[in-house]
């Protein structure tokens, strides 16, 4: 309308070559790379159509993989819609010095993940403070927390969530603590009116208003735990025996460590197509309206991480 | 109004959650304060140093080189910032206030890109940096530390995300505001320097703090793409760490506090573009 015709293209050239470069060269080369055979010569790999893929289905540590990034989104995603909700509520209050607090509870989600992680290794040695901790109430730490609780093939993968969880919940607060603030005091005084308790307000007045929130919460939390790597990565190298072993960490293990490149590169594929059937669910629970809030969330979520 | 009685109960319970939050960095910090008599594997543990000292700190400073390690971060993570706010600006503006063939493909070509996740992409894009000689093995081009640089910075200059932050924030401003401009004589770029960018600041902070905040913390691209340990960025610096002193978890501790100053003293400085953020996802206006 008011600019020369090529004006637009001048500004986007340098992004949109960027752009190729850095994203839709690499993407269509991963297509390309999961049908090449790299295991006889890095330098000359062979085509091999769909036998990476074939590889991949009679692969043990595959499925284990598979396996154990599902158990993680089963065990931390209801915690993160959930937990996050009874931190908002309790920090939904305008005391003195709430943003201190705000502030000081919000701390594990700025520190990096590698921080995080050789912190809490620290409470996980056989003889750190949480196995003290046992002691403190007359017990005696369980034999399964004895040798540490990284290193038990049945603990290690719950330990490692609870440090996912415990790094992402005031993130997700936020989000629900900005809905609760647009809530009218009104309609807690007319529960209260009614003579409903603590449990009886939250639960008609709070949660209802907070539904929306929490589908968003599910379907971040989701693709966020999808892709977790460093937290594996500091704590445990996927081990013992892979039962902490992701499907990222799978990925990354057969690229730069195996130097099987084909098999990391079919293995990424199968973790897109999993992110686009879910994010193809979460188009048709939210409508396609709602896309642009939610892809603006979504990604600052991965900003985040 | 609330009784006194309870407002204690609240308070208690906040401090509480606080404890939760910091304890475990808390409970770091202790161990590195504890001087070398001391023993921190003992069956009771002690939650204070009995005698404080700042000695593994200056230790880890003597055989790490751990301001290496932060500088190097400040200046990827920097460059990081900068590229990504002047790409998303110049990308997100023709889309936000222009009309022209493409428009729409464009558009829906920048979201696509946010649907792809790194890890499918890391394997070729290694290659990419590789066969470019970006990485800090390769003495030519620019030499090792620029070429490291470069590798580090170029893949994450540009994101779906922030141009998309930036094209919504654009998009709602009035178009009469081009239309005055316009008559004073200007052309599309000072419209844009001088008139719209300043209209949108609290966005390309908040933009800046994020990307700031990912870069930072960073670990699975510089572990691929480093090998130069005197390169490497604070993530890996604490790998590195681990490794040194395998079982001296008096000195771990004490870097991994060290390593903590640089982004605590952002988020005290920058604290409500941390929380605007984080709720600008979610609640419109």
């Amino acid at each position: 309308m008011f600019f020369k015709q090529r004006t637009p293209y001048l500004y986007l050239a340098l992004p949109l070559l960027m752009m190729a470069i850095f994203f839709f060269m690499p993407f269509f080369m991963a297509l390309g790379i999961s049908a090449m055979d790299y295991g006889e010569n890095l330098y000359a790999p062979k085509f091999t159509g769909l036998a990476n893929y074939l590889a991949l289905w009679h692969s043990g540590s595959f499925w284990q993989s598979l396996g154990n990034t599902f158990f993680f989104l089963f065990g931390v995603v209801p915690a993160m819609v959930c937990l996050p909700i009874l931190l908002a509520i309790a920090l939904n209050t305008d005391l003195k010095g709430i943003s201190i607090f705000r502030s000081v509870i919000y701390l594990p989600v700025i520190i990096s993940v590698v921080v995080v992680g050789i912190t809490w290794k620290w409470l996980y040695q056989k003889d750190g403070i949480l196995n003290y901790g046992f002691t403190l109430f007359g017990l005696e730490a369980p034999e399964a927390l004895k040798s540490g609780w990284l290193l038990n093939p049945d603990v290690a993968i719950y330990a490692v969530m609870l440090v996912i969880v415990w790094k992402g919940l005031a993130y997700y607060m936020m989000m629900y603590l900005a809905h609760l603030q647009s809530l009218s005091r009104e309609l807690y005084e007319s529960a209260d009116l009614d003579g409903a308790g603590w449990l009886e307000r939250h639960w008609h007045v709070t949660l209802p208003h907070l539904r929306p929130t929490m589908v968003m919460v599910a379907i971040i939390s989701t693709i966020g735990c999808l892709k977790i790597f460093a937290e594996i990565y500091v704590l445990t190298k996927g081990g013992p025996v892979g039962t902490t072993r992701t499907l990222v960490y799978f990925i990354y293990q057969r690229a730069f460590e195996n130097l099987d490149l084909g098999i990391a590169s079919a293995a990424g594929i199968v973790l897109m197509t999993i992110l686009l059937v879910l994010s193809l669910i979460q188009l048709k629970y939210t409508g396609f309206g709602q896309t642009a809030e939610n892809t603006k969330t979504l990604s600052l979520q991965e900003a985040t991480q | 109004m609330m009784t006194s009685l309870k407002k204690t109960g609240v308070y208690a319970l906040l401090i509480m959650l606080c404890l939760l939050a910091v304890g475990p960095f808390l409970w770091l910090l202790s161990t590195a304060l504890k001087s070398s008599d001391e023993n921190i594997f003992s069956a009771i543990p002690q939650l204070l140093p009995q005698t404080p000292t700042l000695d593994n700190f200056a230790e880890v400073l003597k055989k790490i080189p751990m301001l290496r390690y932060v500088a190097n971060s400040l200046i990827v993570t920097g460059l990081t910032v900068v590229l990504n706010l002047v790409f998303s600006v110049l990308a997100a503006y023709p889309l936000a206030r222009m009309r022209f063939f493409g428009q729409k493909a464009m558009i829906l070509t920048v979201l696509a890109t946010m649907m792809i996740p790194f890890q499918v992409i890391m394997v070729p894009l290694y290659l990419i940096v590789l066969k470019m000689g970006l990485v800090d093995s390769n003495p030519d081009l620019f030499g090792p530390v620029a070429n490291g640089w470069l590798g580090l910075v170029l893949p994450f200059a540009i994101s779906g995300f922030g141009i998309f932050f930036v094209q919504q924030a654009l998009v709602s401003l009035p178009k009469e505001l081009e239309e005055c401009a316009m008559l004073d004589g200007c052309n599309s770029f000072q419209i844009l320097t001088r008139v719209l960018l300043p209209l949108i600041g609290p966005t390309l902070a908040t933009l800046a703090v994020f990307t700031f905040m990912s870069a930072w913390g960073e670990f699975l691209w510089p572990s691929i793409v480093q090998s130069e340990p005197d390169q490497f960025l604070l993530p890996l610096g604490l790998i590195q760490l681990q490794g040194t002193f395998s079982a001296n978890w008096r000195l771990i501790a004490a870097g991994t506090i060290l390593s903590m100053l640089p982004i605590l003293a952002f988020f005290l400085l920058l604290q409500r573009y941390f929380v605007s953020g984080s709720l600008g996802g979610s609640v419109k206006g």
